[in-house]
């Protein structure tokens, strides 16, 4: 069998980028969630915060390592597998990612070390400040990185000169079409991926010790975030997807499973699609839902797939799974931020089993959710590498071979498959000690040894004031 | 492109400086890891691991500017090294993955300790070996046509790359050693000493050995050392290298703390600038020129304007996080 290199880069991106995600969609929630903890912390005084934030600062430290890591591997990529790409966009797209650098790497890890290590070094003040820079940090590398992925997706400010990309207009190339959407939407979608890891982690305290007062601070906290973030979310979506509609037709007519264009089109629930055949079976559908919600018209007219040529339409399958999966998590979750509402009024937030139970549930459901996204608007837009003008097919390094290739995958897939879940039971160990036993810096011994407390004994004094 | 300014001489200087200061800040704390494999007790190795424990993650982004500093100003030589160099990256990048994730499991996964311990020790010397046959491989030159890399992904394995392979790694242990001296005290410091100096005899073999090797490779390289007059402007450079590894070998016998690792400085920066020479003007070494790899003006415009504003702040931040962490080692900063 001849060993394809186009399809096992192709596997070999989607594999690292795929761990590689999971990673930020923690970070970026936890660096602002740990700055806000830091922040009450400074104005309040209040210890509650500092162990909060001690606590979530373990997890975020492990998380953003191997964020490190396995990001370091994401640029080079562009070089080892998709040289041809990096010919053709770098004039283009390369100053943004340089500028990711630039502006974001070197802030994060400057500013990580004071805040891992700092705390006994540095004033209270610049220790806030350090968590504040680490968090807008995560916040200026997501800005861009997504905005060379939505450059990418709808290219704008360029033009092409000898089969390569040449920059026109800045302001065009970084805000892009459809960048301010997919900024918002990312975003959103990482802060409530960590806003469900914290409830989750919450509930499993609770469910441990019912008087957990950190718990029921994390919990309370988050779920009036949440409470803003999820409806933000589902706002945010709509106008994405119909920004996508407008921009790339093509990607919502896969994930809508929709050959034909027609007015009046049905939301399709469930169907198996057949790119063969350019057709569905086993339809389950809802009439005239479809254009409602891509038109918001009952009878709007919305393109189908068959009005572009069969090299230019992407595989329809993987979107719509993909998408259907990301709005179901989508709906869950504001079925359990909605409850939070009903219980909060009714002062049972801390105490209901099943809320813990179903909280405890939705812990890894962001990470789908996030998957799930990411995957539905980058199958979407295949056969294209940069929408519409580079293909897929023709960005990749011209010397590799299939052995190569399968050499490199197989590697990255067995380190990976010992780094993540490593570090996710790492992670899970920092939550089975729990935060009462976090005390600032990043030390496991215990407050009392040999006899002697190694600090003062306060645990109990800040149990009552937190409650 | 047809501006009468060129961008290109400012991104070269600043491509060399960024590639500089990577191989100055990851060497040193590379150098550390591979040292990190001969300390014999678990106090020391927590030591010798918290010396770089703050800053590692800032030294090694200074490798994602590196490649994406080539990626922008250069993107014609990314395009063709990067590939050319399939395994050799791989290889540094999974080694950077372990040695990475070794700070924080190493500490919180104990009863894998020992694993962990591998992972950064024989992590940083593999990186460190792959860095050094990037380097080799680099200088001999790639198989091109037009503007791509058509030969195989192992045309990099030769006795020339693995000889620069085993020289960085002698290369970084120095720096490391020299590190470890500079931050730590007694029995760790007393070991620094003597690694530093095993390190000195196989960095200078290495280099010796490059050296004569290099012109023999390549006639272009021979040309550009041994024609005259360039052979009299260029002899303070080996001279130089010469006396500054007098210096060390004596600088780690003496009780100087800072002055092996401002020794194992000077060494890189004679090496980088004989390198330098070798190859200037070639980006993609005998076949593309500086101007030739170039991205258009406008790209380079674009991102300088930042990068002059942004390069001094993060050298200001950074330092003040060195600042932070400044003086011996101690036990109660760190992980435990």
């Amino acid at each position: 069998m001849e060993l394809d290199p186009l399809f096992l880069s192709r596997l070999q991106f989607a594999w690292l980028i795929a761990w590689h995600i999971l990673m930020p969609a923690l970070t970026v929630g936890l660096a602002s969630f740990i700055a806000l903890m830091e922040g009450l912390y400074f104005f309040t005084g209040r210890e509650i915060y500092f162990r909060i934030s001690a606590f979530w600062i373990k997890i975020f430290s492990v998380a953003f390592g191997i964020g490190v890591v396995s990001g370091i591997i994401m640029p080079f990529q562009f070089g080892t597998n998709w040289s041809r790409y990096s010919d053709v966009t770098a004039n283009v797209l390369a100053p943004l990612f340089a500028y990711e650098g630039l502006t974001a790497f070197f802030l994060e890890a400057a500013f990580l070390g004071v805040l891992l290590f700092g705390r006994k070094l540095v004033p209270a003040w610049a220790h806030f400040f350090a968590a504040l820079m680490v968090a807008l940090g995560t916040l200026l590398s997501s800005f861009w990185i997504l905005a060379a992925n939505s450059w990418m997706q709808t290219p704008a400010g360029y033009r092409v000169v000898d089969g390569r990309f040449f920059p026109t207009d800045w302001l065009a190339i970084v805000f892009n079409p459809s960048f301010p959407y997919r900024f918002a939407h990312t975003v959103v979608g990482f802060y409530i991926t960590t806003g469900f890891v914290v409830v989750a982690v919450a509930a499993y305290l609770l469910r441990r010790q019912a008087a957990n007062a950190e718990a029921r601070t994390m919990m309370s906290v988050t779920l009036w975030l949440l409470t803003l973030l999820v409806p933000s979310q589902i706002l945010l979506g709509d106008l994405h997807g119909l920004n996508t509609l407008e921009h790339q037709p093509a990607k919502v007519a896969a994930m809508e499973a929709n050959w034909e264009t027609i007015s009046g089109m049905p939301l399709v629930l469930f169907t198996l699609p057949d790119d063969a055949t350019a057709s569905n079976r086993f339809t389950v559908e809802v009439p005239k839902l479809g254009s409602l919600i891509l038109t918001h018209s009952l009878d709007g007219t919305v393109k189908g797939l068959k009005d572009f040529p069969a090299d230019q339409r992407p595989p329809v399958a993987l979107p719509f799974f993909a998408f259907r999966a990301m709005v179901g998590i989508g709906i869950l979750m504001l079925v359990v931020v909605a409850s939070s509402w009903w219980l909060r009024w009714r002062g049972r937030l801390f105490d209901s089993p099943n809320f813990l139970r179903a909280c405890l549930f939705m812990g890894p459901m962001g990470f789908l959710a996030v998957l799930a996204g990411w995957t539905t608007t980058e199958v979407g837009r295949q056969p294209w590498v940069v929408y519409g003008l580079l293909r897929t097919a023709d960005a990749v390094s011209p010397s590799l071979t299939g052995e190569d290739v399968l050499i490199s995958l197989v590697f990255y897939m067995a380190t990976y498959l010992v780094i993540f879940p490593a570090g996710a039971w790492v992670m899970l160990r920092v939550v089975r000690k729990g935060p009462q036993s976090a005390d600032g810096e990043d030390e496991d011994e215990p407050l009392v040894e040999g006899g002697r407390p190694s600090q003062p004994v306060t645990v109990e004094l800040h149990r009552q004031g937190g409650a | 492109m047809d501006a009468v300014f060129s961008f290109v001489p400012i991104w070269a200087a600043i491509l060399a400086a960024g590639i500089f200061f990577y191989v100055l800040l990851d060497g040193f704390d590379l150098g550390v890891g591979i040292l990190y494999g001969f300390e014999p007790d678990v106090q020391s190795r927590n030591l010798v691991m918290n010396s770089i424990a703050p800053i590692w993650d800032g030294n090694e982004t200074w490798l994602v500017l590196g490649g994406l500093a080539l990626l922008a100003a250069f993107p014609l030589a990314f395009a063709i090294v990067v590939p050319a160099l399939y395994f050799p990256v791989l290889v540094m990048l999974l080694a950077l993955v372990f040695r990475g994730v070794a700070f924080e499991f190493r500490f919180r996964d104990a009863e894998h300790k020992t694993f962990w311990d591998h992972g950064f020790c024989y992590g940083s010397a593999l990186a460190a070996f792959a860095q050094g046959v990037m380097l080799g491989s680099y200088i001999q030159g790639f198989r091109i046509e037009g503007r791509e890399f058509v030969g195989s992904s192992f045309d990099f394995l030769t006795p020339f790359s693995l000889l620069t392979g085993l020289a960085l790694v002698f290369g970084y242990a120095l720096l490391g050693a020299g590190w470890l001296i500079l931050k730590t005290e007694d029995d760790i410091q007393e070991r620094a000493r003597r690694h530093g100096r095993f390190a000195l005899i196989g960095v200078l073999a290495g280099i010796g050995m490059v050296s004569l090797w290099t012109p023999l490779v390549s006639p272009e390289i021979a040309n550009r050392w041994f024609s005259w007059p360039n052979i009299a402007i260029l002899a303070p450079i080996p001279l130089a290298t010469l006396l500054t590894a007098c210096l060390i070998w004596r600088a780690l016998g003496r009780d100087t703390h800072a002055g092996p690792f401002i020794g194992a400085v000077a060494l890189f920066s004679l090496s980088y600038l004989g390198i330098a020479v070798s190859l200037w003007p070639f980006i993609v070494p005998h076949s593309f020129t500086l101007w030739e790899a170039a991205s258009s003006a406008s790209t380079q415009a674009f991102l300088l304007v930042g990068t002059l504003f942004l390069l001094p702040v993060i050298l200001v931040y950074s330092g003040w996080s060195y600042w932070v962490f400044r003086g011996k080692v101690r036990h109660d900063i760190g992980y435990h």
